[in-house]
């Protein structure tokens, strides 16, 4: 797993060759990526460090007087911010209700597909469909046809239930978004999931059959252990993903009603754009940043497992 | 294979991804072009979407102006109210100088003037173009985008506002609408139409936004005699008069209001009321030319009355929707050239001859209001469109006297970011994820982070 391997760890090849030579031919080796990386640094590194650099600023938008330095105000105003809080622990909820739910659902169509039946083909392209709509489109489709409580589809077909005009994005605005964020992903899970349920080998189903196995112990005791990386690909795929989720708060209920589904991204996104509080945007975009990588190297080691354990029994 | 080792470098490519976000919405917008004062060049203008600019500015631009200036070219950006104000706010304060003509109104117009962001347009351009008769725009519009005297962005159309009512649906209940009539009254009202599922009784804004729920909600508060600060700019939003009037607002948006009315504002409410899913409207006063040109059958069918009252004879709010040339943009000759194009007479007989002379953009001049044509095209709303503008008084608000201006606003810098949060707050007590006292007490915590010193140094 080349694409995992961090640069900074020498290889022992290299460390057996003459230190000149190695050092040439290090260079012709990095030549070729500098572009990209001058181009990753300038892009990231530089941005970073000048967000690093406002949030030591008492600087707003809106005032003419110009930027100061405050020290850690900033950073104090954000741990002591219930608003910060809250969209930390929505960002959490909202991440990990619609990772699970989708693995689960991904799990049970994925399960379903590896069948034969007529028409599967088209099936499965239908399946995906909802992966392939772009966020944005998507969320203005549910926020307008699907859930508009005056005109929307769903409640025209809730109606003959006895459900009359739900405001879904206002009484259910969390949920809402849950679930337009678990539509969106099923089929990443259903895909991952297939992939592993076509790459276990038939003989073991059959000698589990062979061997009297019905088909949910075959399922629990042999199938699952099987899907596990798999599984724990797309839980680790979709987290990254997801808790950088903008596209459906911000078109679908713009963080409201109220801060009921303002998340992370969404926090930071509205300190610069309705509060023009750049200073405290930056310290809150640092303290995210951090909070990120200490998530990510959790994440990040399991990720590392997960192919060692795909090595070992593949 | 070997174990991923963390190392500041990954630390640093995972953090750039967030960082990128937020620096990203600092550096935005570049100048475009050396500054030429003649009338030439690309013109970037920022809108406001109502289906004013939407429907006629935007394609009469193309058909008629850029065709008589055949050097200047016009690009629109098209916002909604919210994202309007965030996007010129951080243009014209960071001078990235992005937009060449900026919609504004009189919350913006004075702030931005007396921070040095505005062209004094009275002298810089309207001294030097008679035809332009500044005098002609209605008073209390152009003293609203003054400041010390001189005007800093002029009037495409004007607005207070007033209850609509479907003429039909009232009588059949046998209610007469008086020309001014109370809160009380309206609530009573509304709640003999309400027709769960069907009709709603009385349609409010309710999407969170200074300028979406808490404008409506603000008339209001003052009517009911609450204000935001008292004298000495201690915020008043738990007072008794700031609570009933938001009790009052939101229950009935709640009992007899539309489905979902956190999430509406004038373009959401204007469809539901076009669309008959309401037996009254309480909105902007230039509703009544959209509902004319966009929904007939619906018109034919409405009646206006006054701004509710309570303590209050009147209660109307004062809006605008101007336009005004940032300092120090380039291609400034052409950008004057747009916005006197866009705001003058002649702009209304242009829309007259292609839309009919009831949809042309109302309130803010009064050479319109003594046109015959518009006269008879606009009998219906003309005369209380007007008498609407002419009733409000910015300085005096409320009850009691207060130390800013505004009626549906406090012109203070601070109120941007008070007004939004005071809205989210509201339009979680519509949705019902939170009570009234529990949005006010939260509310006030917001106002009360200011000191009043620091208030008042911004008015």
């Amino acid at each position: 797993m080349a694409v995992l391997e961090t640069g900074a760890a020498p290889t022992p090849q290299v460390a057996l060759r003459p230190r000149g030579a190695s050092r040439r031919e290090g260079w012709q080796r990095r030549l070729p990526l500098l572009p990209a990386l001058i181009y990753i640094v300038v892009v990231t590194q530089i941005p970073f460090l000048v967000t690093l650099w406002y949030s030591f600023q008492s600087y707003f938008f809106n005032v003419p007087a110009p930027a100061h330095f405050i020290g850690f105000s900033n950073y104090t105003a954000v741990f002591t911010s219930a608003a910060f809080r809250g969209s930390l622990v929505r960002s959490v909820v909202m991440t990990a209700t619609s990772v699970i739910v989708a693995m689960l659902l991904g799990t049970a169509f994925a399960v379903l597909l590896d069948r034969k039946f007529l028409g599967r083909g088209v099936v499965r392209t239908l399946i995906i469909t909802p992966f392939l709509v772009m966020p944005a489109a998507a969320a203005l489709v549910w926020e307008g046809p699907m859930l508009d409580p005056n005109f929307g589809l769903l409640n025209y077909l809730l109606e003959p239930f006895g459900v009359h005009h739900v405001a879904w994005l206002s009484t259910h605005a969390l949920g809402s978004v849950i679930v337009v964020m678990i539509w969106q992903w099923t089929p990443f899970m259903t895909l991952i999931v297939l992939a592993g349920l076509q790459s276990q080998p038939p003989d073991t189903l059959e000698a589990a059959k062979v061997d009297g196995a019905g088909a949910l112990a075959t399922f629990r005791e042999l199938t699952l252990p099987h899907l596990r990386p798999y599984i724990e690909l797309g839980i680790l795929l979709g987290s990254i993903y997801l808790v950088n989720a903008f596209d459906a708060v911000r078109l679908m209920t713009n963080g409201g009603p109220g801060t009921s589904t303002t998340n992370l991204p969404f926090y930071l996104y509205e300190q610069v754009n309705y509060a023009f509080n750049v200073g405290g945007a930056a310290a809150a975009g640092v303290v995210t940043v951090i909070l990120t990588i200490i998530v990510a190297t959790f994440a990040l080691r399991m990720f590392a497992r997960v192919f060692q354990f795909e090595e070992a029994s593949g | 294979m070997s174990y991923l080792r963390f190392r500041p470098r990954v630390l640093g490519v995972i953090g750039c991804v967030t960082a990128v976000v937020a620096v990203a919405a600092c550096s935005s917008g570049s100048s475009s072009g050396s500054g030429s004062t003649g009338s030439t060049g690309t013109v970037t203008v920022a809108v406001v979407s109502n289906p004013l600019i939407t429907g006629q500015m935007i394609p009469l631009t193309k058909s008629n102006f850029e065709k008589k200036y055949p050097g200047i070219k016009v690009k629109f950006a098209t916002y909604t109210e919210g994202d309007l104000r965030a996007a010129i706010e951080k243009d014209v304060s960071t001078h990235s100088n992005a937009f060449n003509v900026i919609m504004i109104g009189p919350y913006e117009a004075p702030l931005f003037a007396k921070n040095g962001w505005l062209d004094n347009l009275s002298t810089q351009y309207i001294a030097k173009d008679p035809s332009y008769d500044a005098s002609d725009l209605l008073p209390p519009i152009a003293k609203s985008l003054s400041y010390k005297g001189g005007l800093y962005a002029v009037p495409f159309y004007g607005e207070s506002s007033m209850l609509y009512y479907r003429k039909d649906l009232l009588t059949a209940a046998g209610i007469t609408m008086p020309a001014h009539p109370t809160w009380a009254q309206v609530a009573g009202y509304a709640a003999k139409l309400n027709q769960p599922g069907k009709v709603a009784g009385i349609c409010l804004r309710g999407l969170a936004g200074w300028g979406d729920n808490m404008a409506s909600l603000d008339t209001v508060v003052n009517t009911f005699g609450g204000e935001w600060f008292n004298e000495k700019w201690q915020p008043q939003l738990t007072s008794p008069a700031f609570e009933a009037a938001t009790s009052f607002y939101v229950n009935l948006v709640r009992k007899y209001g539309e489905a979902g009315a956190s999430n509406d504002s004038f373009n959401q409410l204007l469809t539901l009321y076009g669309q008959g899913k309401c037996a009254m409207w309480y909105d902007s006063t230039v509703a009544a030319t959209s509902i004319a040109g966009t929904y007939p059958s619906v018109f034919a069918k409405t009646g206006y009355a006054f701004a509710p009252v309570d303590k209050t004879t009147s209660s109307g709010w004062l809006w605008t929707w101007s336009l005004g040339i940032p300092q120090g943009t380039s291609n400034q000759g052409a950008a004057w050239k747009f916005v006197s194009w866009a705001t003058s007479k002649n702009y209304d007989s242009l829309v007259a001859s292609k839309y009919g002379w009831a949809a042309v953009p109302p309130g803010s001049r009064t050479s319109l209001y003594n046109t015959p044509q518009y006269q008879s095209a606009a009998k219906a709303f003309a005369g209380i469109t007007l008498a609407s503008i002419d009733s409000t008084d910015p300085d005096h608000p409320t009850v009691n006297p207060v130390p800013y201006v505004g009626v549906q606003y406090v012109d203070i810098p601070q109120f941007e970011v008070l007004g939004v949060e005071v809205g989210q707050q509201i339009a979680g007590a519509i949705a019902g994820t939170e009570t009234v006292a529990q949005a006010l007490k939260a509310s006030q915590a917001d106002a009360a982070a200011y000191t009043p010193a620091e208030l008042s140094g911004g008015s």
